[in-house]
């Protein structure tokens, strides 16, 4: 064995063991460094004859590239060790809770009015509003309840003190068919509007609040009859429903604002306790809920409004839009739609990217 | 309105069983509410004859019946009603009976001390009526022992919601006469027989008031006896109605009402005094009436009075003291026509309501004076006996017949539905309308529902049947629907979905407010106040959003809530021009209890601050489309707001378009709720319409060609200064290379003089065409610092 192999191992040797960077690095001064002993035999080479050089230095330059090598792998390899025992140390625990940011919602009742908005706007439907705050003209006497008409009476209606300047008496409009009155005067006809919104009356009780939300809906034009108000209820239902089995029936009945007066009913079915609407009521285990109110816009009405009778005839109808929300995501207690209590609406209220929209159906899935 | 099968029968010539009659009277306009068969609620009660009667020994209000059931030995049963004596026969249910009314099960007990076998039942325990002041009286030759639902005839009772529009269904023979019409059976009008009369009426009888009481007829019946009970069949009709026997002649006026729809009324003739006359009410005039309370008359009020004063408001309620008694012999009846309308006014200006009201006040029949006035003497004089007079006539009922030109064809345009012609003119006769050849119409006089051919339409659809209008879609333009949303009602859509994205959740609250929270929210606006609230809590129109979401943040924290994150969109009500109300659409936020709640990573929960508010009302305003690069945040937030940590977003000096900020101690105070609460108020319609045309296409993309170089300074500047107009000042020193200003470090404490605060700032450069020199550079930090100092600040070395 030459001193030249001795070396190598013992080199070899002790880079292998070399416990940390900082050993690593004084065994590479002592031997590649300027005073290191591989550098020592390179500096033999310019003494020696040509010959002996020839012979010589291909091992020693052997040597010492085989050094640094393995020194360089030595050093990959502890910086790896090293990485490794730093991330072991910055291990976190992943079952701790992440940062919590809260969920919004939005309530049912707006939610279903968006949903109102795009079925009716896909029937040509726009969405018409009215103060809340009506005098009694627009709210009674246009709509053909004269000061004495009986069913004045029947209204519940919280008044205000307060007359405008024609002297006519200002209280919390009892229904949203003032806006019926409103659009007429103010956009003539042919029209097709729905107006939802806030309504009044004084009434409390477990199925009662003194405000609650109601839908109305108009179209004037030259044809229309009571086919049509038919068709449209259907239409909508089967629509905000999305069922096709919705089945409806008309009764007679009465209402100063419409003649012909049509109360619409829907048939439903028993599914697990929860009366659901779709399928004929008188199918057994059926049976029919009050819905709507509707009829032929009575003629007293459309004159009121500023309108020839004889040129102009339509339907309106209306419906509670806090009981459309019950129907269809089956809540059962109206007063809680308005007490602001965080759980309800946590577990009632919509994602704001429930957005109603035809394409997706208007309905958010449970 | 209620009654049974078997008096409808006594109307209608019909085969048709319980279900298809009420499928009929729902398809054409009489909704059915409830149908119900006595025999089975009535099991187990049965006609009993009270025996004895005796004082209970331990009770001052109860007695010891024993009770003949007509089996076995009778009963002992303890009884409480004042009415109960030897001799009367009543409903006794037996132990096992289920009380209709409240769904107890009679049982065999001791009640004080006394053994009880069952329970003496009113009219209201059985679900028969609303009287409950004392146990049922039945007629002498009620079979004892008859099980009651055999006895009550079992007959199934309808009850059915007659539309105001249909006074002359107010009565079951009109009720007969359209469910014939219908199809259902063959109509059975009841003809008033003659009555053999002895002499004129011996009072007179007049009217001064011909509007409110065009007519006014009577009759005097000399020698009655009102002691007998009306006839069994009458008071099985009446409790069938739920109406309790009360004595033959008010009986006989009751039936006449429920069965042909036509209140009258009975007077004591020895009650009365002189001519008795229609006439004005004088102003403040008393009358005590059948309901023992006492009403204050004016002068646009009808009355029937004599020489005496006021007996009977007119078509309303009768007096106290004419009635008639069990003592009365010599009656007066009256059958009169009101002024509908003004029946009416008089019933909403004293509050009182009667059946007698409902009815004239839509209008009863105009022609059936003559026959009511002989049908309710034939019932008196049948049951009590007496001697009619002639009838006294005065005025004349409004009996003219509608005319109306009708145009058969209208019933396909208005109704949808194709009605041959000749059946038009069958149902329209069938309802006692004349058709003329050429389709003039005439209306029977008792129908005040039809005004013109709409309501023609209306009868003969609706007997027709409705229900087969075919649907028939509405037209609709070509290609898509077009968009509908007005920009007000896009900005809500918009806002409300980016609040819930932002982790509100909407809530919806009341319009109305307590008076008080409403003063504190009012800032001096003049509120709506409600005359007859539903209570205090309900009474004053919302100015602000604000106090409705607290109220909710409240009683969300007293169910132990961490906190609450509310808003809501809706509107503030004010006064607007011409006493109308200017409404005002709004978005409200209330963050109220805990921001974060305590974690393992931080420690301690936090709350939320004035800044919160801020992020909700700028984010939420940029939602809607408002300008907020613009915003100028100003003071004035109202004094519901903390002082000092509240502020306005003002599109110049005028224009709110938000407050927010902290809420002050006294507005937490007032709501009873723990701080701190911050708010948002967001005005909509303060905040401007976009501009442009509405295209679609964004303007051309051009990022800056070279980087931005950013220059961090540091100002000492008063402490009072606000940072905003630091920034501004900074902004204004090159509105051209300076693209932004943002302040990174605020301080005050060690190192910074008294008085003073340490403002750091964060200025962003955008270079041009070429990159700045360094000249340029130090000519805009020299321009920034000299701004600054504008503004007292110094920059720190």
């Amino acid at each position: 064995m030459t001193d030249l192999a001795t070396m190598r191992e013992s080199a070899l040797t002790r880079i292998e063991e070399a416990q940390d960077a900082a050993a690593l690095e004084s065994l590479r001064v002592e031997l590649l460094g300027k005073q290191g002993s591989i550098s020592g035999l390179m500096k033999t080479l310019g003494k020696m004859s040509p010959e002996e050089r020839q012979s010589e230095a291909p091992k020693i330059q052997g040597l010492r590239s085989d050094v640094a090598d393995a020194i360089a792998a030595k050093k990959d390899a502890l910086d790896a060790a090293e990485l490794e025992r730093r991330l072991a140390s910055e291990t976190l625990d992943l079952t701790l809770p992440e940062p919590q940011s809260p969920k919004g919602s939005v309530h049912p009742v707006s939610q279903v009015m968006d949903e109102l908005a795009e079925i009716f706007a896909d029937l040509g439907f726009s969405v018409a509003t009215g103060p809340e705050i009506e005098d009694d003209w627009h709210n009674f006497t246009a709509l053909n309840m004269a000061e004495t008409h009986p069913a004045r009476a029947m209204h519940d209606t919280f008044y205000f003190p307060d007359v405008d300047s024609e002297g006519r008496r200002m209280l919390l409009r009892t229904h949203t068919s003032p806006v019926q009155i409103r659009s007429m005067v103010k956009q003539g006809a042919p029209i097709r509007i729905i107006a939802p919104g806030r309504v009044y009356r004084s009434d409390s009780d477990a199925t009662h609040t003194p405000m609650f939300h109601q839908v109305e809906g108009l179209v004037i034009d030259k044809d229309i009859n009571l086919g049509h108000l038919k068709w449209t209820l259907e239409t909508f239902l089967k629509a905000f429903f999305e069922r096709d089995d919705i089945v409806l029936r008309l009764r007679p009945s009465y209402f100063p604002f419409t003649e012909p007066s049509v109360e619409v009913d829907v048939g439903w079915q028993d599914v697990n306790g929860r009366r659901v609407l779709g399928g004929d009521g008188d199918a057994p285990g059926h049976g029919w809920m009050e819905l709507l109110g509707s009829g032929m816009v009575n003629r007293r009405v459309i004159e009121f409004a500023g309108l020839d009778p004889d040129e102009w005839q339509g339907f309106a109808f209306g419906v509670g839009v806090d009981r459309l929300a019950m129907l269809k995501y089956g809540m059962d207690d109206l007063r809680a739609f308005f007490d602001g209590d965080q759980r309800w609406l946590d577990h009632y209220g919509f994602s704001p990217f429930d957005q109603p929209t035809l394409s997706a159906g208007v309905g958010a899935s449970a | 309105m209620k009654f049974s099968l078997e008096w409808l029968k006594y109307f209608l010539d019909t085969d048709a069983g319980v279900a298809d009659i009420a499928a009929a009277l729902n398809r054409i306009g009489h909704e059915v509410e409830g149908i119900e068969d006595p025999a089975e609620k009535l099991e187990g009660f049965r006609v009993a004859k009270v025996l004895t009667a005796a004082k209970h020994p331990d009770a001052d209000k109860l007695q010891v019946l024993t009770v003949d059931t007509g089996e076995g030995d009778p009963l002992q049963v303890v009884c409480g009603a004042p009415n109960a004596r030897a001799g009367m026969k009543g409903v006794l249910g037996l132990p096992g009976a289920v009380v209709p009314a409240n769904g107890m099960e009679l049982r065999r007990s001791a009640i004080r001390g006394v053994e009880s076998n069952g329970m003496m039942c009113s009219v209201r325990e059985l679900e028969l009526g609303e009287e409950h002041d004392g146990i049922i009286e039945l007629p002498e030759d009620a079979p004892v022992g008859q099980t009651f639902a055999e006895y009550h005839d079992a007959s199934p009772i309808f009850d059915v919601a007659i539309t105001p529009n249909r006074p002359d269904c107010m009565g079951v023979e009109g009720i007969a006469r359209d469910l014939a019409a219908a199809g259902l059976g063959t109509f059975k009008p009841v003809e008033a027989s003659a009555i053999e009369t002895s002499g004129p009426c011996p009072i007179e009888i007049r009217t001064d008031d011909p509007e409110g009481c065009p007519a006014f007829y009577g009759r005097v019946v000399r020698g009655v006896d009102n002691t007998k009970p009306s006839p069994e069949w009458m008071q099985r009709r009446l409790i069938a109605a739920g109406q309790r026997p009360i004595s033959a002649l008010v009986d006989a006026t009751n039936y006449l009402m429920l069965a042909f729809g036509r209140p009258a009324h009975v007077y004591d003739l020895a009650k009365l005094s002189g001519a008795v006359v229609a006439r004005r009410a004088r102003n403040g005039e008393t009358v005590e009436a059948l309901n023992e309370k006492t009403y204050t008359l004016d002068d646009t009020m009808t009355v029937i009075a004599d020489d005496n004063g006021v007996h009977d408001i007119a078509g309303i309620m009768g007096g106290e003291h004419s009635g008639a008694t069990q003592g009365t012999t010599d009656v007066l009846l009256e059958i009169a026509y009101f002024n509908p309308e003004r029946i009416g006014v008089t019933g909403r200006k004293l509050g009182l309501a009667s059946d007698a009201r409902t009815r004239f006040e839509r209008g009863v029949d105009p022609e059936y004076l003559d026959d009511g006035l002989a049908i309710l003497t034939s019932l008196i004089t049948k049951t009590c006996g007496g001697e009619p007079t002639e009838v006294v006539r005065a005025g004349t009922p409004p009996t003219e017949a509608l005319k109306i030109e009708f145009d058969p064809d209208l019933t396909e345009r208005l109704g949808g539905l194709a009605v041959p012609q000749d059946e038009q003119r069958a149902i329209l006769t069938s309802l006692d309308f004349e058709v003329s050849d050429d389709w003039t119409v005439t209306c029977p006089p008792r129908r005040h529902d039809i005004e013109g051919p709409a309501d023609l339409v209306e009868e003969v659809v609706r007997i027709h049947g409705i229900d087969e209008v075919e649907s028939t879609p509405l037209p609709r333009r070509p290609g898509v629907a077009l968009p509908t949303a007005t920009p007000l009602q896009q900005a809500e859509r918009k806002l409300r979905r980016a609040a819930a994205a932002r982790g509100l959740n909407e809530a919806i609250t009341w319009s109305f407010l307590p008076t008080a929270e409403a003063e504190h929210f009012a800032d001096g606006a003049q509120l709506w106040v409600l005359d007859n609230p539903i209570s205090e809590d309900m009474k004053a129109m919302r100015p602000s959003l604000i106090p409705g979401l607290l109220s909710a943040a409240k009683r969300n924290a007293d169910r132990g809530s961490d906190g609450a994150r509310l808003f809501e969109i809706g509107r503030r009500y004010f006064r607007g021009a011409n006493g109308a109300s200017d409404e005002k659409p709004t978005l409200g936020v209330v963050l109220s209890g805990e921001k974060t709640a305590r974690g393992w990573s931080n420690g301690k929960g936090a709350k939320f601050d004035a800044y919160d508010a801020k992020a909700e009302a700028v984010a939420l305003l940029e939602s809607a489309g408002a300008p907020v690069g613009n915003l100028m945040v100003m003071g004035e937030a109202g004094e519901q707001f903390h002082p000092g940590q509240s502020a306005t977003l003002r599109l110049g000096p005028k224009n709110v378009l938000a407050r927010f900020g902290a809420l002050h101690p006294n507005t937490l105070k007032a709501f009873d709720i723990d701080g701190p609460v911050v708010a948002v108020e967001i005005f909509l319609d303060a905040i401007p319409a976009k501009k442009g045309g509405g295209g679609f296409a964004r303007a051309t993309y051009a990022p800056p060609a070279l980087q931005d170089v950013t220059r961090d300074f540091a100002f000492l500047v008063p402490a009072e200064l606000p940072a905003g107009d630091l920034v501004k000042a900074v902004r204004g020193a090159d509105k051209k290379a300076i693209v932004d200003a943002r302040v990174f470090d605020v301080f005050a404490g060690q190192g910074v003089p008294e008085g003073h605060k340490s403002v750091a700032v964060e200025v962003v450069l955008r270079p041009g065409e070429k990159t700045f020199t360094d000249e340029e550079i130090k000519a805009i930090s020299d321009k920034i610092v000299a701004n600054a100092a504008k503004q007292g600040a110094e920059l720190r070395g």
